[in-house]
């Protein structure tokens, strides 16, 4: 059997790479700005309502802790003092070592709720980011199918990922530094204006300006990293394409040229990222510049000062660490906001998606089918698509006995899996009526509908998980007999019998299957759960002609005894059919058996005959 | 991860060395500091001295404050070209070596895989460099200069208290690492279960829906969620310990030094107090710069498990050599009757259990139209990935003109051919291009040869109807068109070279039937002296062919004009059987 081809959960065009660059939130990397900065923390904020608490305690911790930090550098200086006193005479030892003992509790006392300000954050960050998952997962479930035509799966797997990690992210590293940041600010302000005026003027003066000097670059490096993302996105795309057409590009020695343009996105990309990187690393040297001359200035007037008898040396001391207390929260500032930003708009994707209308609440509708026959109707049924000008289905009447088989044909387009969505109540009908056994399926639930039904589409659906699970699903109660009876009525014991672990072998990215052979275990399926009415939406189309009579077998069996749609481009699939309707924009347009319809030389006949014309 | 280096040019390493240059000089500068500091202390402490002394210490102590930051400025310049030269480097390495691969390597990796490693992997790599030019060779070399001029300043109390410090400092990091590192690693994979999950549930969505399983989906996701809830609490509590913890180091520290110096100067004679008094001052200056080293050197350590992944996952791609080697003729030496002949020719994919094909044999004649026919996984498709040398034959010669295709250049090869794969694919640009494909000589009469290959692959219609026509842009992954008018533009690339050989690899199913009636009937005139290789599904597609090839789970079952094998060979009977209806076969 073929041993690439078929893969489960192959799907390529899911891993588009999500936001290039690796390593988030670089420094001086533009935040991505949310659209709706007011609406979407108003929500992000009633979205956290239910951990206020460890909230609240995470920004008291965090302002106390601080407050404690202030008190560390007067300690430090008050002992620099005690020892400058002494020098002259004695050290006044005892007095020291109060001094210290208290210094270690404060210090103590202040680690321990660093810790815990970071434990309560954490706590709630990853509480938070587990309810979101847990709710873009649910709502999947909740929106309309068609929503998923209008957007792409990686899109909604970014937003349970990426998006919610965004703002986990965001969550731990800083929110709750704020309240630190803000006391220590105002704290190293007050102490060093209550130290000494002077020197307090002169360390924040020179801070600010180092600050400014720093917002500059970080405003200019911008721009650099948002051609660096340009570039690289280019870069992907490009290599993508050459990867994916890697046997046309060599079939048609198309090598050359595919380096010429990789070689000029290179260069560009080379060129960018040595910009970007170059100016956010100057971030560093800056802020050592700006820490040495805070430093230079505290020595310098520190020193002009103690000379003139103003200050005692232990200010001096103390004010090199109140620069770097003082510091500390500006630059928190500065990635706080850029942090907010990043994580609104994270946290609006993810309240985009949960804002997504739902279908319908049914939990009204109590009327249940019971013994259902099998007897369908569909009545002067219409219906359009959203954002479509032309109905997909006109005028569409048509009726099966329980038990009979209607077959759907007709050229693409012409609305056939359509009747399949509506009847399934996947799209809801607009004008007209769909009965089961005499019901209106509007009157009823739609699981009600759907446990009416079993189907079988063309792209197989397997999940990582055994044999034997994806067989069972999610029916309880099924015996391994049941299972073993599917399978062999579908033709797969023989298969079976071949792996070691039988039914518990684990389908996942080793174990190859056929698509034939993915498309009995459905059918397998489909008959476990064993529903009065089949849908057969193109299901023997993506297998080849040979295998498909294997399949054919299993789905006669399937069909025995339950009414069944068909829906096939392949005719000799449903030339047995009961009933065949021929659909061609919206309309039925031929109605009858294989025999009366060629009898009737129309539309039908000459699609039947173009299959096998010869070429002249 | 070092081996990566290996990469990197010379004038890269050089320019690395002028970076480590400067790095010292700002070290020096660094450590000049707290000198100038202590000058200061000094002359406070000492009766009677001018102001203009300090002011000129501090003169000293901005120059080197500037000198130091001028320094780190060309470090961080020089950094950031090494790592942006390096990663370009890189890029062009595996881009080269990527185009050169075969099939076989390109699967072995995965398309999805190659593109991380040409991107993401890159830009970490680049990265780290960077940050290990800047931070990496500064942290050794300040705190082993600052560990120099500390045991210069006597009292070795202070030197065993920073000892201390360090040796708990780095207990402490390593000890968190080894508990949290684990649990981080492992967050990429239980992440991927969730996406692996909620793909699924996507893919799914209308089973999920039809089988009223929306519960059983939703506690499988449950499951994944509490998973990696539960293991990024616990990596992250741990991992918070480490700031807190160095506080406690270094407060600590501090506050030794100053309880250590408080008894040394209460210890020592008159003459020595003020010396020690400045000397502590100083010494908890650079020993503050050496707790910072290590952490810094720390930190890079925790990040290498990462990068070395990166770098690793490139070095593979630039090393794996091609399976396919060139050759070394242009044409061939021979004039022979038969274009394409299989001898015996086996093959089976490298991890494969079974071969994909075995023993076929068949010749070609010039002008020859063969088909080849069989179920899914029949190895239709690999016998024409054979013949253009996408893969080896394992066993067995696959010959053109009466050469063995290895003994061509493979650039020689593939002029030979116009090859259609069963997806098209089209590249970004516009149609026209993508019809001159591969085309580097773009002679004046290209544009009438474009058109001339777009009216025989029925695709001219389409074309004349846009604005642009041929200039009409061709979408990343051609989403702008639809599955028959790629396929068809894909077909018109092929007719454009005008080839001796055609491959056609299940080229026309995604046309409807009319289409490809018309299109096989505009290019039977065309390929009328060219050998054609069809593979396909349809019968009504190939039997008119001058040979059909009856392929069956690797082996060659039957060969014949339609007619024949109808008569004798019984897959292809029932595969016809399955198409059309014995009437209809035999009329």
């Amino acid at each position: 059997m073929s041993q690439k081809e078929y893969k489960i959960g192959d799907n390529r065009d899911l891993q588009r790479p999500s936001r290039m660059g690796g390593g988030r939130g670089g420094v001086g990397r533009p935040p991505e700005k949310p659209k709706n900065f007011k609406k979407t923390i108003k929500q992000l904020l009633a979205y956290t309502r239910t951990e206020w608490v460890p909230i609240i305690a995470a920004f008291v911790t965090a302002a106390v802790g601080a407050v404690l930090s202030l008190f560390g550098p007067r300690r430090l200086a008050a002992i620099v003092d005690v020892i400058e006193d002494g020098m002259k005479s004695a050290i006044d030892r005892s007095l020291i070592s109060k001094l210290i003992i208290g210094l270690i509790i404060i210090y103590g006392v202040s680690a321990i709720l660093n810790y815990a300000q970071n434990f309560f954050m954490t706590t709630v960050a990853q509480v938070i980011s587990k309810r979101m998952r847990r709710d873009v997962a649910d709502k999947i479930d909740k929106v309309p199918i068609n929503y998923f035509n209008k957007i792409s799966y990686g899109d909604i797997l970014s937003r349970v990922t990426n998006d919610v990690d965004g703002l986990s992210e965001a969550l731990n590293q800083g929110i709750a530094s704020i309240g630190s940041s803000i006391t220590l600010f105002f704290g190293s302000l007050a102490m060093m204006l209550i130290a000494n005026v002077w020197m307090a003027l002169t360390a924040v003066g020179i801070t600010l300006i180092g600050f400014i000097f720093m917002t500059l670059i970080i405003r200019a490096s911008r721009k650099y990293f948002v051609s660096q993302q340009r570039d690289l996105g280019e870069m992907n795309g490009h290599v993508e394409e050459i990867y994916a057409g890697h046997n046309i590009v060599r079939a048609y020695n198309g090598e050359k040229k595919a380096r010429k343009t990789f070689d000029n996105i290179n260069e560009r990309l080379r060129v960018s990222a040595f910009r970007s990187q170059a100016l956010s690393a100057m971030m560093m040297p800056i802020m050592f510049l700006v820490g040495n001359l805070g430093f230079v200035a505290v020595c310098v007037t520190g020193g002009i000062l103690v000379l003139r008898g103003d200050i005692q040396f232990g200010v001096i001391v103390a004010f090199m660490m109140y620069i770097r207390l003082f510091s500390h929260p500006l630059q928190d500032f500065a990635q706080v906001a850029t942090r907010l930003q990043s994580a609104t708009a994270a946290s609006e994707r993810v309240f985009e998606f949960l804002n997504e209308d739902e279908m319908e609440d049914e939990s009204g509708k109590t009327k249940r089918l019971i013994d259902v026959k099998g007897a369908l109707e569909f009545r002067n049924v219409r219906f359009r698509y959203e954002g479509m000008d032309k109905d997909v289905i006109n005028d569409f009447s048509a009726w099966a006995k329980p038990g009979q088989k209607i077959a759907i044909v007709g050229p693409t387009g012409a609305g056939k899996t359509t009747m399949v969505n509506l009847l399934m109540r996947f799209y809801e009908i607009e004008h007209g009526s769909i009965t089961i056994d005499g019901v209106d399926i509007q009157e009823i639930t739609r699981e009600e509908v759907r446990s009416q039904i079993c189907m079988v589409l063309q792209d197989t659906w397997l999940f990582e998980g055994t044999i034997r699970e994806n067989i069972i699903y999610n029916k309880e109660g099924v015996k391994d007999y049941e299972v073993i009876q599917a399978c062999e009525a579908v033709g797969l014991h023989h298969f079976l019998d071949t792996l070691p672990d039988g039914f518990d072998t684990v389908l996942g990215d080793e174990m190859n299957l056929s698509a034939g052979q993915k498309q009995q275990i459905t059918i397998a399926r489909a008959m476990i759960e064993n529903a009065p009415i089949l849908i057969l939406d193109e299901a023997t189309s993506s297998i080849d002609t040979r295998t498909e009579l294997i399949i054919q077998k299993a789905l006669d069996k399937l069909m025995g005894g339950r009414t069944s749609i068909i829906i096939a481009h392949r005719l000799s699939t449903i030339k047995n059919a009961d009933v065949i309707l021929v659909m061609k924009d919206g309309d039925i347009i031929e109605r009858g058996s294989h025999e009366e319809l060629m009898a009737l030389d129309g539309f039908y006949a000459g699609m039947y005959n173009s299959q096998f014309e010869k070429v002249a | 991860m070092i081996k990566i280096l290996k990469y990197m040019r010379k004038q890269d390493w050089l320019l690395a060395f002028v970076a480590t240059l400067f790095t010292v000089t700002r070290v020096f500068f660094d450590l000049r500091l707290p000198e100038y500091m202590k000058q200061i202390t000094e002359i406070v402490k000492t009766e009677g001295s001018s102001m203009s002394a300090i002011l000129s210490a501090g003169g000293w102590m901005l120059l080197s404050a500037l000198g130091s930051f001028v320094a780190t400025v060309v470090v961080v310049v020089l950094s950031a070209r090494v790592a942006s030269c390096f990663a370009r480097r890189l890029r062009i390495l595996q881009f080269d070596s990527v185009t050169s691969f075969s099939m076989e390597e390109i699967n072995r990796f995965s398309t999805a895989s190659l593109i991380t490693r040409s991107t993401n992997d890159i830009t970490q790599v680049q990265m780290y460099l960077a940050i290990v030019i800047r931070i990496m060779i500064a942290a050794p070399i300040t705190a082993g200069w600052a560990i120099v001029k500390i045991t210069n300043q006597g009292a070795p109390e202070w030197s065993i208290a920073m000892t201390v410090a360090v040796v708990v400092l780095l207990i402490m990091i390593s000890v968190i690492f080894a508990f949290a590192m684990p649990r981080f690693r492992r967050i990429q994979k239980l992440t991927d279960n969730i996406n692996r999950i909620i793909r699924e549930h996507l893919i799914g969505i209308r089973v999920v829906r039809a089988y009223n399983a929306q519960s059983y989906q939703e506690a499988k996701f449950e499951n994944a969620n509490e998973e990696l809830t539960h293991n990024n609490l616990t990596a992250r509590r741990i991992m918070i310990i480490l700031n807190p913890g160095m506080g406690i180091v270094m407060n600590g520290l501090s506050i030794a030094i100053y309880w250590i110096g408080a008894i040394l100067i209460d210890a020592a004679g008159a003459a020595d107090k003020i010396i020690l008094f400045s000397s502590m001052i100083v010494f908890m200056n650079y020993a503050m710069q050496i707790v910072m080293s290590f952490m810094r050197l720390s930190m890079l350590f925790a990040m290498a498990p990462r990068v070395a992944v990166s770098a690793n996952r490139i070095q593979e791609v630039i090393e794996t050599q091609p399976t396919i080697l060139d050759g070394t003729l242009v044409e061939s030496p021979m004039d022979t009757e038969t274009e394409i002949e299989f001898r015996d020719v086996s093959f089976r994919y490298p991890d494969g259990a079974d071969d994909i094909l075995k023993n076929i044999s068949f010749k070609a004649k010039k002008g020859e139209t063969i088909a080849f026919i069989g179920s899914t996984g029949s190895g239709k498709s690999t016998l024409l990935n054979l013949v253009s040398r996408f893969y080896d034959a394992t066993q067995g010669d696959v010959l053109i003109g009466g050469t063995n295709v290895k003994e061509y250049k493979q650039e020689a090869l593939h002029l030979k051919f116009g090859y259609v794969p069963q997806t098209a694919f089209l590249f970004s640009g516009n149609i026209g291009d993508n019809i001159a494909y591969g085309d580097t000589t773009c002679g004046v009469d290209s544009h009438d040869l474009v058109n001339d290959a777009a009216s025989v692959a029925q695709i001219n219609e389409f074309i004349d109807s846009l604005p642009d026509r041929f200039e009409s842009p061709v979408a990343r992954g051609a989403t702008n068109l639809s599955g028959g008018q790629k396929q068809r533009i894909s077909i018109a690339r092929a007719v454009y070279r005008d080839p001796d050989i055609y491959l056609f690899d299940d080229a026309f199913s995604a046309l409807d039937y009319k289409t490809d009636k018309a299109l096989r009937q505009a290019l039977n005139e065309r390929t009328k002296n060219a050998t054609t290789l069809i593979v396909a599904q349809r019968i009504g597609t190939i039997r008119d062919a001058d040979k059909i090839l009856v392929l069956d789970e690797g082996r060659l079952v039957g060969m014949g004009t339609h007619t024949e094998l109808m008569k004798t060979c019984r897959v292809y009977q029932e595969i016809a059987l399955s198409q059309l209806s014995m009437e209809e076969l035999a009329s």
